[in-house]
C-alpha cells in the first residue's frame, strides 16, 4: 500500500469505530436530533471530507457530474432527510470500495509488470582492474562489460571471452537454454546462467533489444481498443444522463402526485433518486476493460508474444483469414539434407561423407548444409586436387578416389545419363571415379510446429489459411499439402503479395479480420496492409519489430494460435465485464427507481460490481 | 515531437477525462494516457513550446480532476 492508501485505510478504520460507537450509544440513550446530527458529523467528515472538497471544486471547475459529486449529493441528501447513519455508511462504503479498487489495480499492475520485468538495473565494467556497477544508460558503444552468472545481459553486444548458457525465456517464452560462446552475438534481456562472460557492446542501452521491447510493451496500452473507446464514450453520456434521470425521479413523481391530489411523499422519492445516483457510478466499466487488455498483453508477452496495442489484441480475436509467407515463417528458411539415395554398393553415410569432403572448401549454402548434415570434423589432409567446375559443381580427390558432386549437368558431362532424380528440392548428384554413386536431396524444411499451428488456428475459428510465396509452384504446393494450408499462391513478387492481401480484404466482411504472418524482412508493406501484421521477430530483428503489430519472439508458428487463444480469452473477459456491469447496474437502477433497492444494494451495485469486474479482469493474465 | 510523462491518478474514469483535457490543450496534436502504466504520451504541434503547453495541460487536467499529477 502506498501513502495515500494507508491514509485512506486509517480514516476508514477511525470512522468505522466512531460509527459503531455512536450507533451503540444511541441505541441506549435518547438525545435530541440536533445533537445526534452533530455526533454523526464526526465520522462523516473524517471519511468524506476530501470527497466533499472535490465535489465543490468540481462545481467551480464546471465538472458537475463526476462521481465525487454523485457521492456528495447522495450522502448530503440522506443526511438532510434525517438518515444520518445511512449517509455516513454510504460514504464509508464508497471509500472502502475506492481503497479496494486502488489496491486491486495496484496489485495487478505490479503482477503484470513483474511478468515483463526484463529491465536490467546495472552493467558491470572494469575500471582499473576493479568491477564497478554503473547505469546501463551510461555505457558507451564498444565498452567491454562483464556479465556474471545469474545476471541479466544489460546491453546488446558480442561475446569477447567466456562461454555460457543463456536463459532467453523472458524474451521468447522458450524455456530451453541456449549456449553462447566467444564471438557470438548476445542480446540484452537474456539471463546469464552458467559462466562469466565479457561482452563488447554494439549498441547504446536505449537501442538495445531490452529497451525496445520494454518501450513497446509499455506503450501498448496507449493504443486503445474499440471496446475501451466505446466505454469511455459511453461513460461521457451515461453519467449526466443518470443525473438528469435522478433529478426527474426526485421531482416528477411527487409533482404528479401533488397535481392528482395525493400526498407528494417527497422524502421517499428523494431517497430513491439518491440511491439511483449511487448505483450509477461508471467506474467498474471504465476500469475493467483496459485492465483486462493489459492482463492479456502481459500474458502474451510472458509467452514471447509482443502485442503492440490493445486494438491489435482485439482484432486478432476476430481474425478469420490468415495469410502466411512461406520461407522463414512456415519453413525454417535454411537448407537441410532431407533425403539420400545411394546407388547399390554405397551406404547413405558414405555418400554423405564423400560429398561433404568434396564440398569442404566451398562456402555455398548447399555445401554448408552437406557439411552440417555430415556433422563430423573433416580431415583436410584426405582432400587434394579440388576443382570448382563453374555452373556444374566440384571435383576433388578424397582418399585417392575422384569424387564429383554437383548438378545433373555435371553428371552429363561425365557421361552419366539417365540418373535424374525427380524429388522436390535441390539435388546434389555424386559420382565416384566416374561411377554414379547416388544423390542427396537438399530442401528447405517445414518447421516442426507448422502443421499443428495450422490445425490449432482452424479450431480457433480461422476460416481460411493462405500461403504466399515467391517459390515455384511444385515446392509450394508440396509444403502446403504437408501442413494443411487451404490456398497456395506461388511464384509471387513482393508487389503481388500486397495485391493478394487486397483481394481478400475487399472480399471479406468488415467484421472479419485478416492477419498476415511474415518474417518481417521483405514483408513490411504486407504487414502494414493487413488488419493484424504478425512478424516472426527472431531474436531482436529490428525490421520486424518496427513493421508488425504483433511480434513472435521465437519464430514459432504455434505461437500464432496461442496469441489467438489469449486474445479470444481476453475479449471474452472484456465482454463478460461489460455485460455483467451494465446488467447489474440497469437492474439495480430499475429496482432503485421503484423503491425495491435500498442504499445497501446501491453500494453493492457500485463497489461490488467494480471489485468483481477487477478480479475477473486479472484472469486475463493467465492462459 | 513526442514525449512521455509519468502521471498519477486514482480512477480509470478520471484518467479518461485527463486524456481528453490534455488533447484539448493548445499545442497538443494528440495524447494518450494509459491508466495501467500511468503514462501519458503527448504528441506536440510543430514548433510548440513544450514547457508551456505541458503547464497548460496540467492546469486543464486539474480542472477536470483535482486529484491528479503529471510529473513534468
Amino acid at each position: 500500500m502506498n501513502k495515500k492508501q494507508k491514509k485512506a485505510l486509517n480514516s476508514i478504520i477511525i470512522s468505522i469505530i466512531l460509527l459503531t460507537a455512536i450507533s451503540i450509544f444511541l441505541h441506549f440513550v435518547n438525545i435530541p436530533i440536533q445533537l445526534e446530527f452533530v455526533l454523526y458529523m464526526a465520522p462523516y467528515l473524517i471519511i468524506g471530507y476530501d470527497i466533499l472538497k472535490k465535489a465543490v471544486k468540481g462545481i467551480f471547475n464546471r465538472q458537475v457530474f463526476d462521481e465525487n459529486f454523485l457521492m456528495a449529493v447522495a450522502t448530503v441528501g440522506a443526511i438532510v432527510l434525517g438518515e444520518f447513519r445511512e449517509g455516513v455508511a454510504v460514504m464509508l462504503f464508497y471509500q472502502i470500495g475506492e481503497l479496494f479498487q486502488s489496491v486491486a489495480v495496484g496489485k495487478s499492475r505490479k503482477s503484470i509488470s513483474a511478468l515483463m520485468d526484463i529491465r536490467p538495473d546495472y552493467a558491470n565494467i572494469l575500471v582499473d582492474g576493479e568491477i564497478e556497477q554503473i547505469d546501463p544508460d551510461d555505457v558507451e558503444i564498444g565498452t567491454e562489460i562483464i556479465v556474471n552468472p545469474g545476471e541479466k545481459v544489460p546491453i546488446d553486444g558480442i561475446i569477447v571471452s567466456g562461454s555460457t548458457t543463456l536463459n532467453t525465456s523472458a524474451l521468447t517464452g522458450e524455456s530451453l537454454p541456449r549456449s553462447a560462446v566467444s564471438g557470438d552475438e548476445i542480446i540484452s534481456g537474456c539471463i546469464n546462467m552458467t559462466g562469466a562472460i565479457t561482452v563488447r557492446t554494439t549498441k547504446p542501452f536505449g537501442e538495445s533489444t531490452v529497451s525496445k521491447i520494454l518501450d513497446l510493451v509499455e506503450n501498448s496500452s496507449m493504443k486503445k481498443s474499440r471496446s475501451e473507446n466505446f466505454i469511455t464514450k459511453f461513460a461521457k453520456y451515461y453519467t449526466p444522463a443518470v443525473c438528469y434521470a435522478a433529478l426527474a425521479l426526485a421531482f416528477l413523481p411527487p409533482l404528479i402526485l401533488l397535481i392528482t391530489g395525493n400526498s407528494p411523499q417527497w422524502s421517499v422519492w428523494v431517497i430513491r433518486a439518491l440511491t439511483f445516483l449511487v448505483i450509477s457510478c461508471p467506474c467498474a466499466l471504465v476500469i475493467s476493460i483496459p485492465l483486462s487488455f493489459f492482463g492479456g498483453i502481459g500474458c502474451a508477452s510472458s509467452n514471447g508474444i509482443l502485442v503492440k496495442g490493445s486494438n491489435y489484441l482485439e482484432s486478432l480475436s476476430e481474425t478469420k483469414y490468415i495469410m502466411f509467407d512461406k520461407t522463414g515463417t512456415l519453413t525454417k528458411g535454411v537448407f537441410e539434407v532431407v533425403d539420400i539415395f545411394p546407388e547399390y554398393g554405397f551406404t547413405k553415410d558414405k555418400l554423405l561423407e564423400l560429398a561433404a569432403y568434396a564440398e569442404n572448401a566451398s562456402s555455398h549454402p548447399i555445401s554448408l548444409s552437406l557439411k552440417r548434415a555430415y556433422g563430423k570434423k573433416l580431415d583436410i589432409e584426405k582432400i587434394s586436387d579440388v576443382k570448382e567446375i563453374a555452373g556444374h559443381g566440384i571435383s576433388a580427390v578424397v582418399e585417392g578416389k575422384t569424387v564429383c558432386a554437383g548438378n545433373i549437368k555435371l553428371m552429363k558431362k561425365l557421361g552419366l545419363n539417365d540418373v535424374a532424380c525427380d524429388k522436390i528440392g535441390t539435388i546434389v548428384y555424386v559420382a565416384i571415379d566416374n561411377v554414379y554413386a547416388g544423390c542427396i536431396v537438399i530442401a528447405d524444411v517445414v518447421k516442426d510446429t507448422s502443421r499443428a499451428a495450422i490445425d490449432a488456428l482452424r479450431t480457433n475459428g480461422v476460416k481460411q489459411t493462405v500461403m504466399l510465396t515467391g517459390d515455384n509452384k511444385q515446392t509450394a504446393e508440396k509444403i502446403a499439402s504437408d501442413i494443411g494450408i487451404d490456398i497456395v499462391k506461388s511464384e509471387l513478387l513482393p508487389a503481388d503479395k500486397v495485391e493478394e492481401v487486397e483481394k481478400i480484404i475487399n472480399m471479406k466482411s468488415e467484421k472479419e479480420k485478416l492477419a498476415f504472418v511474415g518474417d518481417g524482412i521483405n514483408d513490411a508493406p504486407v504487414l502494414s496492409r493487413a488488419d493484424v501484421g504478425i512478424a516472426m521477430g527472431g531474436l531482436g530483428s529490428d525490421a520486424a519489430i518496427e513493421a508488425a503489430d504483433i511480434v513472435l519472439m521465437d519464430d514459432d508458428p504455434a505461437k500464432i494460435a496461442l496469441a489467438m487463444k489469449i486474445s479470444v480469452r481476453t475479449l471474452s473477459i472484456v465482454k463478460q465485464n461489460i455485460v455483467f456491469a451494465l446488467l447489474v447496474k440497469f437492474i439495480c437502477l430499475a429496482l432503485g427507481a421503484v423503491g425495491i433497492a435500498n442504499m445497501w444494494i446501491a453500494i453493492f451495485a457500485d463497489v461490488g460490481v467494480m471489485i468483481i469486474a477487477v478480479i475477473n479482469a486479472t484472469r486475463a493474465l493467465r492462459i | 515531437m513526442k514525449k512521455t510523462y509519468k502521471v498519477e491518478v486514482d480512477c480509470a474514469n478520471c484518467a479518461a477525462k485527463m486524456e481528453e483535457a490534455v488533447k484539448k490543450t493548445e499545442g497538443v496534436k494528440d495524447a494518450a494516457l494509459s491508466f495501467m502504466t500511468l503514462k501519458l504520451k503527448v504528441e506536440f504541434e510543430e514548433g510548440a513550446d513544450i514547457e508551456a503547453v505541458m503547464q497548460n495541460a496540467l492546469k486543464n487536467c486539474k480542472k477536470v480532476e483535482d486529484d491528479c499529477e503529471i510529473f513534468l
